[in-house]
């Protein structure tokens, strides 16, 4: 069965976009072949800065013939007097199929003349021609662009196409370009047309002549090369950076690394800045050694196969130097003004257009971080209120100098850098000013998912406030995110502050903590624009609980049925709900759950069913004389069970309680097989209604277990 | 010093090269327009002719404006005026990264000894409501040129659209002649006597002082008010350019006096509300709430202006042919047709 190639050839697509549109264009060609009834085997691509390719192997030359079945006209119609009319014979022209060969069927209006046609499988030629164009323009780019027709878009201009079955040439037409099987090799080390001979690993072998690789051949030739030229320093090695690599792996076809070096007297600029000057804008690596001190080196990637003459290194590290010296100046100008001065300059930068300046926004912060170390304060955390409000003062002053002008995703870095340089209340003693210095260091912290939290509780408090009031600023104003708009990058803060709240542990619940960060806002002049307290909460509340989720299933890795458990029964307090997911995915599995799941189910079911007809639960179940055997002894085991189960829930220790819950399965499960709910008698039925009530709100205050996804017996 | 750099081509030599390339490509050799802007793009010769359907090749040499960029001539990359060499091509020729390329080895590049790349670099212009996506193209890690492929232009979808080449010319100059100092770029050679006139000679001055009177003596107050004055004119020159589309008395005259509309005009004022703005805001004059207006205030001229320009094109297009009647017969035959009914 024929091997199938698709090869779009595009001007550089950028780096970012690369891998996500390979797997979307495999996910829509295979999605083709599936609807299409065509088999396939192996599924590889292959992309390049200048393409974006598919290789299939095992595709059928056509579909496999199907047998349909049509309908014609009623019996009554195509016979008159059991000869065939003129209606019978049209419907068996029309199937191809003789008037003796057509059967009769009975459907709901009736019996009809029916046909059984076999209707031949296309080529898979033709359906790929027909079909692959509307594919190749729904590749979804972050952003794209049209260039001949306003129709056809894609990231960047398509100027050629290679689409092959085997050897023999596919004819789709994507914006007025033709496919052909002619690709394009490397830029500047190869010729330009490259001829594919057939598709399959010929394709590959074809591209390698011509000096472009696939993904995982040049990832390796970087590493490769990246071990090789570090190797000539003694000791050194090179700072291994994921994001980097793939940045560099999605911008070459053919890469091979040099080694450059910078004037030692730049290792006294502090390391933050050398690194993001090398990685950020320069797509270099750092060479450290084996205790992670920086060298006055760099490894830099090409697109090329060498630099016999040195010309490269040469010019690299002119840039480099350049930069390096661009970032001195702003070190020393810098420093002509302290961070204390700077604090009135904030009056001057825009935090958003209708909240105001930075100058606001850090006295906000300000008084939102008090309050908040107040209240962990309160619950027993070590804080130092001063710390945290000293920092908050100093925090933005750092937008205001240069280097942050120039290297803006150093925010909040300098701050603590130049806070640290300064020293800027000689009254305090050195750890306490680092420590002012570190919490703002810290206070972007985490900036991913991935990143990590502050280090101090300082620095925790002083990064929740600030995301804290932003957030509270922009939800006030409407400016809530939703799909793929987040121009505020709000959803990256709330899972911020969830994650700094659950790592460090800290006491403070998510409703209250928006409601003072809108607190902060009172009087102002953007609190004119806003939107009232009640619809505010509503926002808020419903995006920090998906943020919540979020944290749960996807950076702690609960499943998703624990996780609504747990969040059904509170999705304010982020601590505890961690140690409830906790509890819950250890108990889940036991077949004591299993039941107990379904029981709650079974109780919120009855219980709804009665609120729909206004039959409601008694205010308290009690013995009545009516009280079936089962029914009394679930109510004996509540009575004896339930101020256990608290005591457990209020020191938090959750699994006990689960565990001691476990053994109401078998009353409950004796309950349910026994006693009847809805009897007629109203008063056991309150009576019974109630008791359920109890039962369920006493399951579902650690997680709602009507929510656990019942498991396969095997 | 690199070896390669011996021979190297001056500054001036730079432009030469390039816009000889350009000129055997068919592009009109423009000159840098006389009016202060920002960067090459503000140029009408990009702004107004990547506008509507006519195909367009130009290139140009643009000092380009940046009052708060100015370091005082203190900084060896840093400048408050520098030299873009621009390019448009409309439409974009299918093979115009292969052209570029090209250019680059007119200038003595030879990319077999170097490291190109084409890294992804949107461009957006929010005074001029205009955008496109493209590159930096990266020569040995320096960024030499901006590559955009423009999608809208005042606020205009472009069809076609146009493909804009920026060149960079102090940084390809000193990556050439492998100097650390923009000021040290040798800018003419004189070949007789082998004398160096630098950069440094031909410009310093010029960034000194117009960093001290960008950053300390530009008058706020008067500044202001040229902003407001031109912003006037330019909006009552838009003002009365709609005004000629519901003029019912002038209907047959509409596409002469359309024709002749200084819109020209109207963008250079704009042009100046868009220079005295950078003035302003290097100045520190002004504030957080006032920076947002201002530019929009701004973009609305530019919207206006290219939005005029296109119904212009479209007003001469929908035109009937030019008869074969010299100009002045057909102009008294129109007046004559339009007073007919008065003297009825």
């Amino acid at each position: 069965m024929p091997d199938f190639l698709l090869e779009i050839g595009c001007e550089e697509i950028p780096a970012r976009m690369l891998m996500d549109a390979e797997q979307d264009l495999v996910w829509r060609i295979t999605r083709l072949l599936g609807n299409e009834r065509l088999k396939y085997g192996s599924v590889n691509p292959f992309s390049t800065p200048r393409r974006l390719a598919v290789m299939i192997s095992g595709i059928p030359a056509s579909q496999p013939d199907a047998t349909e079945e049509i309908t014609g006209p009623s019996v009554t119609v195509a016979y008159k007097n059991g000869e065939p009319t003129p209606a019978a014979h049209a419907f068996g022209r029309k199937a191809g199929v003789d008037v003796s060969r057509l059967e009769t069927i009975t459907t709901a209006k009736g019996e009809y003349l029916a046909a059984k046609v076999v209707k031949k499988g296309r080529s898979a030629a033709e359906i790929l021609t027909e079909n692959l164009p509307k594919e190749i323009s729904s590749i979804y780019w972050p952003k794209n662009m049209y260039w001949r027709k306003a129709s056809e878009r894609f990231v960047r201009p398509v100027r050629w196409l290679v689409a092959m079955l085997d050897g023999e040439t596919i004819p789709l037409e994507f914006d007025g370009i033709r496919a052909g099987n002619v690709s394009r090799g490397h830029r500047i080390l190869a010729g330009r047309d490259v001829s594919i001979p057939r598709a399959g690993s010929a394709y590959v072998d074809a591209l390698r002549t011509a000096k472009v690789l696939g993904r995982g051949e040049r990832e390796q030739q970087i590493r490769k090369a990246l071990d090789t030229a570090t190797r000539t320093i003694p000791g050194a090695r090179w700072r291994e950076d994921k994001s980097l690599l793939d940045s560099v792996v999605n911008l070459t076809e053919f890469p091979s690394v040099i080694l450059g070096g910078f004037d030692p007297q730049f290792l006294e600029l502090p390391e933050e800045v050398l690194v993001t000057v090398m990685r950020d804008h320069q797509k270099y690596f750092a060479v450290e050694e084996s205790d992670g001190k920086l060298l006055p080196h760099f490894l830099a990637v090409l697109n090329t196969d060498g630099d016999p003459q040195g010309l490269i290194r040469h010019g690299n590290e002119r840039v480099l130097r350049a930069r390096f010296n661009d970032a001195r100046f702003f070190w020393e100008t810098d420093q002509k003004r302290s961070l204390l001065e700077r604090l009135e300059s904030l009056r001057h930068v825009t935090f958003q257009k209708d909240l105001g300046s930075y100058y606001e926004k850090t006295l906000r912060v300000q008084r939102l971080c008090s309050w908040l170390s107040e209240i962990i304060k309160q619950a027993g955390v070590v804080v130092r209120p001063g710390v945290i409000h000293k920092a908050a003062c100093l925090s933005k002053t750092d937008l205001t100098t240069e280097l942050v002008k120039e290297f803006t995703e150093l925010q909040g870095i300098v701050g603590g850098l130049y806070a640290r340089a300064q020293q800027l209340d000689s009254t305090l003693p050195e750890a306490t000013r680092f420590a002012i210095a570190d919490a703002m260091y810290d206070h972007y912290k985490p900036g991913s998912t991935e990143d990590d939290v502050p280090r101090s509780i300082e620095g925790a408090v002083l990064s929740i406030g600030d995301k804290a009031d932003t957030i509270a600023g922009m939800f006030s104003l409407g400016l809530v995110p939703s799909g793929s708009k987040d121009p505020f990058a709000l959803r990256r803060q709330a899972n911020g502050i969830v994650k700094v709240i659950a790592e460090k542990k800290l006491p403070l619940r998510l409703s209250d903590l928006m409601r003072d960060a809108r607190a902060g806002y009172k009087g102002s002049e953007a609190e004119k624009k806003f939107v009232d307290d009640a619809k505010f909460l509503e926002a808020v509340r419903t995006f920090l609980h998906e943020r919540l989720e979020f944290y749960l299933k996807d950076v702690r890795g609960y499943a998703y049925d624990v996780v609504k458990a747990v969040l059904a029964a509170d999705s304010d307090d982020v601590v505890d709900a961690v140690a409830r997911a906790e509890a819950v995915r250890q108990v889940m599995h036991m077949p004591e759950f299993q039941a107990i799941g379904a029981a709650c189910k079974r109780m919120r079911n009855i219980l709804r069913q009665g609120a729909e007809k206004n039959i409601g639960p008694a205010a308290k179940f009690e013995y009545l004389p009516e009280s079936a055997d089962e029914e009394k002894s679930l109510m004996v085991y509540m009575e004896k069970t339930a101020s256990k189960v608290q005591e457990h829930r209020s020191k938090k220790e959750y699994l006990d309680a689960l565990l001691l819950l476990s053994t109401a399965r078998e009353p409950v499960d004796k309950f349910f097989d026994k006693v009847m709910v809805m009897v007629e008698d109203e008063r056991v039925r309150a009576n019974r209604l109630a008791l359920l009530r109890t039962l369920l709100k006493e399951f579902s205050t650690i997680g709602d277990f009507s929510e656990i996804v019942a498991e396969e017996k095997n | 010093m690199n070896p390669s750099s011996y021979n190297s081509l001056t500054f001036q030599e730079l432009i030469l090269r390039l816009q000889a390339f350009w000129a055997e490509r068919g592009c009109v050799l423009q000159q840098p327009y006389d009016v202060e802007v920002g960067a090459g793009t503000m140029a009408p010769e990009t702004f107004l002719r990547v506008l509507g359907p006519k195909p367009y090749k130009v290139a140009y040499v643009q000092p380009s404006r940046r009052p708060a960029d100015g370091r005082y001539g203190e900084n060896p990359n840093r400048l408050f005026k520098h030299m873009q060499l621009q390019v448009i091509l409309k439409p974009p020729p299918e093979n115009v990264q292969e052209l570029y390329l090209e250019s680059l080895g007119a200038i003595g590049i030879d990319l077999r000894q170097h490291d190109i790349k084409f890294e992804e670099d949107n461009w957006e212009a929010p005074t001029l409501s205009a955008w496109g996506v493209g590159w930096q193209v990266m020569l040995d890690g320096l960024e030499i040129t901006q590559f955009t492929y423009f999608q809208q232009c005042g606020g205009v979808d472009l069809f076609p659209i146009s493909v804009e080449l920026t060149y960079g010319l102090e940084r390809i100059s000193a990556f050439l002649q492998d100097v650390d100092s923009i000021y040290d770029i040798v800018w003419a050679r004189d070949p007789e006597t082998g004398h160096e006139v630098k950069y440094g000679d031909v410009r310093l001055a010029d960034e000194l002082q117009f960093s001290v009177y960008n950053f300390e003596a530009a008058d706020v107050e008067n500044a202001w008010k040229h902003f407001e004055l031109c912003e006037a004119e330019c909006k009552a020159l838009l003002d009365r350019y709609a005004a000629l589309s519901k003029d019912k008395t002038k209907r047959d005259h509409i596409v002469s006096e359309k024709a002749r509309f200084p819109l020209l005009g109207a963008y250079d004022l704009c042009l100046k509300c868009s220079h005295l703005f950078n003035i302003l805001d290097a100045r520190g004059a002004i504030s957080v709430t006032e920076r947002v207006g201002v530019i929009a205030r701004v973009r609305a001229l530019a919207v206006g202006i290219a939005r005029a320009w296109v119904d212009r094109q479209k007003s001469e297009a929908a035109a009937p042919e030019k008869s074969d009647e010299p100009e002045p017969a057909r102009e008294r035959k129109a007046q004559k047709e339009k007073l007919l009914p008065v003297a009825l």
